[in-house]
């Protein structure tokens, strides 16, 4: 009967389209700014400003699959930097092997930090990596894997609120400590680095630099559209409930432990790819990306951004590291951290649902609609979730 | 995942009964549950046919919501059986969600709808049918689906408020919209905690037809409320809990009219 007056749901709403085309557009415009310009044009965007827009993107995408748990699930993870280690470090594995002989002692198959730890033969968890295609995988199984297993206790337990991100802090903190022990195989303190080729290309070339950035671009846009395409489905809107209201998602049937690993698990892989894009553009991968206070900058990114928006979480990671390249080379270096929690305190205080919630919020009000219609985006709760106790 | 991603998991093994010890639709004998020592039940039985609806009263602490609990698997008795369907199910063996696909739905005290969700939304997540996260994610609304949403907002009466958000809804719209929800379960057995708490007399006495109505399409019923007018209103046989065991049974003049009711009631 009055079906036919419900809204069909759209994929991209008038803000996905945006970002999409502002996305795939800096994936035209940066790289045709490189080569099509003359370096003293005003226009011209240098390489190494095309790298660092690429870590941005990275983080971006990083930002998105935070945002896919916290915003939409309420899994706020403090060790999510973890599984996009996990991923840099799948990747960085690809590219000490791809070295070979070029090394500074010209071991063909042992990278430097084991002849210098006297090793004489390869781990076993470290064949195969010569092969692109193996490595490519475990950028995706390794995160996935970590965070199946982890999800699955800590989800099936029940383990909720402030307890589990205190857990998955310290998951990232224990990988902390375990990457910084060099008997672990992965390079020990100094991380893997010394980067040569790329699929036979020269990592440093600038060609490599442009492509690379090109796909970090297309890499955010397929990960929004992934998790558009998600939230949106009736999965998302088991997620949304559990979000809201747990107990009533168990009541109803559904296993909500379930949604939340199956959930969990694709952020991780997001995260994972994210990390194995950001390794080459910086040419270095070490423990200090485990490091607990690196995923709560995450948090932060989200929350400045708009939790519960998508294109919120990738523009605050943007715009937060733009601000942080900024301050930290200049006179206020010594004063960033006091920024970075200055702005999260204010942003909670004064913005909670962040920049792209307040756009949301605002454009609402102005349509002709009765406000308590469903927004195209479905925003969270105005507020950032209460502490709550475990159950 | 892949055992609950079925449609319709048949009862899980652990849960088959023995026997068959009774033909009622939910069966409880000698339930205890204690917390830190105090009673919350004390060996309460009694029994719900199919097709009836019950209404259970008592004063706080009686063990209303305690009874709730243990029936959907919230909470485990220490001693008892609680069967279901007939003695065919061990309810005490499974856990929430398992109990709720098997048919028994349950309203909460306090309205619980999906706030951040449109009200037809809400109605499509309650809806009978898939719960496997995976399927879920590329799953498409049938006709049938959509009729039989449309036949729950006649029911819930709420068809002019299809597209607003569950948290806007008034507090009484709220109560409708989470019976309307426990409708598109399709359970054999409905719960519910004080629907017509914070209503308005008009709203109670829709709220006390529209019960009588799903429960004149075969879905059993049972209700706790301490509205003593609404329970009049329901016109059913009624149950007085007291201390976590049941004290009086009857229609509700044969109930009020029980000295120890009066007594629990009036004080002594």
């Amino acid at each position: 009967m009055s079906n036919a007056l419900t809204p069909q749901p759209v994929l991209l709403g008038k803000s996905g389209l945006v970002f999409l085309a502002v996305v795939l557009g800096a994936a035209v415009l940066v790289p045709a700014l490189n080569l099509l310009t003359s370096p003293d044009s005003a226009l011209h965007v240098p390489t190494y400003v095309v790298s660092l827009l690429g870590k941005y993107l990275t983080y971006a995408l990083l930002a998105l699959s935070v945002d896919l748990i916290w915003g939409y699930v309420g899994i706020l993870s403090l060790g999510h930097g973890a599984f996009f280690a996990l991923g840099g470090y799948a990747m960085g594995m690809y590219l000490m092997r791809q070295i070979g002989p070029r090394g500074v002692y010209g071991d063909p198959v042992l990278p430097d930090f084991m002849v210098f730890l006297n090793w004489k033969e390869l781990p076993w968890f470290w064949h195969g990596f010569d092969m692109f295609p193996f490595a490519a995988l475990m950028v995706l199984l390794a995160p996935g894997i970590l965070a199946l297993v982890f999800g699955w206790f800590a989800f099936r337990s029940r383990v909720t609120g402030v307890y589990l991100s205190i857990i998955t802090q310290a998951m990232t903190f224990a990988l902390l400590l375990a990457f910084f022990r060099n008997d672990m195989g992965f390079g020990g303190n100094n991380g893997l680095t010394d980067f040569k080729d790329i699929l036979g290309f020269n990592i440093q070339a600038d060609g490599t630099r442009l492509v690379l950035f090109v796909l970090s671009a297309l890499a955010l846009a397929l990960g929004y559209v992934l998790c558009r395409f998600l939230v949106r489905s009736h999965f998302g809107k088991v997620l949304i409930a559990i979000r809201d209201a747990e107990t009533r998602v168990r009541f109803t049937g559904y296993r909500a432990e379930n949604y939340k690993v199956v959930a969990f698990v694709v952020s991780a892989m997001l995260a994972g790819i994210a990390g194995a894009l950001y390794v080459p553009q910086v040419g270095i991968i070490n423990p200090g990306e485990f490091s607990p206070a690196n995923s709560i900058e995450i948090i932060v990114w989200v929350a400045v951004g708009g939790r519960g928006t998508l294109v919120g979480a990738a523009l605050g990671a943007v715009l937060v590291n733009y601000a942080k390249t900024y301050f930290t080379s200049g006179l206020l270096a010594p004063y960033w951290l006091f920024m970075l929690g200055g702005l999260f305190v204010a942003v909670t205080l004064f913005l909670p649902k962040g920049i792209v919630g307040t756009f949301y919020d605002w454009r609402r009000a102005r349509a002709p609609a009765p406000e308590d219609l469903a927004p195209d985006d479905l925003a969270p709760p105005d507020k950032l979730p209460e502490p709550k106790p475990a159950e | 995942m892949s055992a609950t991603d079925t449609l319709e998991p048949d009862v899980p093994v652990e849960a088959i009964a023995k026997k068959d010890l009774t033909e009622a639709l939910l069966y409880l004998d000698g339930v205890t549950v204690t917390f830190d020592g105090f009673r919350a039940l004390n060996s309460l039985s009694f029994t719900v046919d199919p097709g009836e609806m019950r209404a259970v009263i008592g004063p706080n602490g009686a063990g209303k919501t305690t009874m709730m609990d243990v029936i959907t698997g919230k909470t485990r008795p220490d001693k008892g059986d609680v069967f279901f369907a007939g003695g065919t199910t061990d309810l005490t063996k499974l856990d929430e969600t398992q109990i709720a696909t098997l048919g028994i739905g349950r309203k909460f005290q306090k309205p619980t709808v999906f706030e951040m969700h449109t009200v037809i939304d809400n109605l499509r997540l309650a809806l009978k049918g898939q719960r496997g996260a995976l399927a879920n994610i590329f799953r498409r609304e049938t006709a049938a689906e959509r009729e039989k949403i449309d036949e729950i907002f006649e029911t819930i009466k709420l068809s002019g408020h299809r597209d607003r958000l569950g948290g806007a809804l008034s507090h009484g719209q709220k109560q409708w919209l989470e019976i309307g929800m426990l409708l598109a379960q399709d359970p054999k057995l409905l719960l519910v905690d004080e629907p017509v708490a914070g209503m308005t007399d008009a709203e109670t006495a829709q709220t006390a037809e529209l019960l009588r109505e799903i429960n004149a399409n075969g879905h059993s019923v049972v209700v706790v409320e301490h509205d003593m007018t609404f329970v009049r209103d329901l016109g059913v046989r009624v149950m007085c809990l007291h201390e976590g065991s049941v004290l009086a049974e009857g229609t509700l003049d044969q109930v009020s009219a029980n000295e120890r009711v009066i007594e629990v009631y009036l004080g002594r």
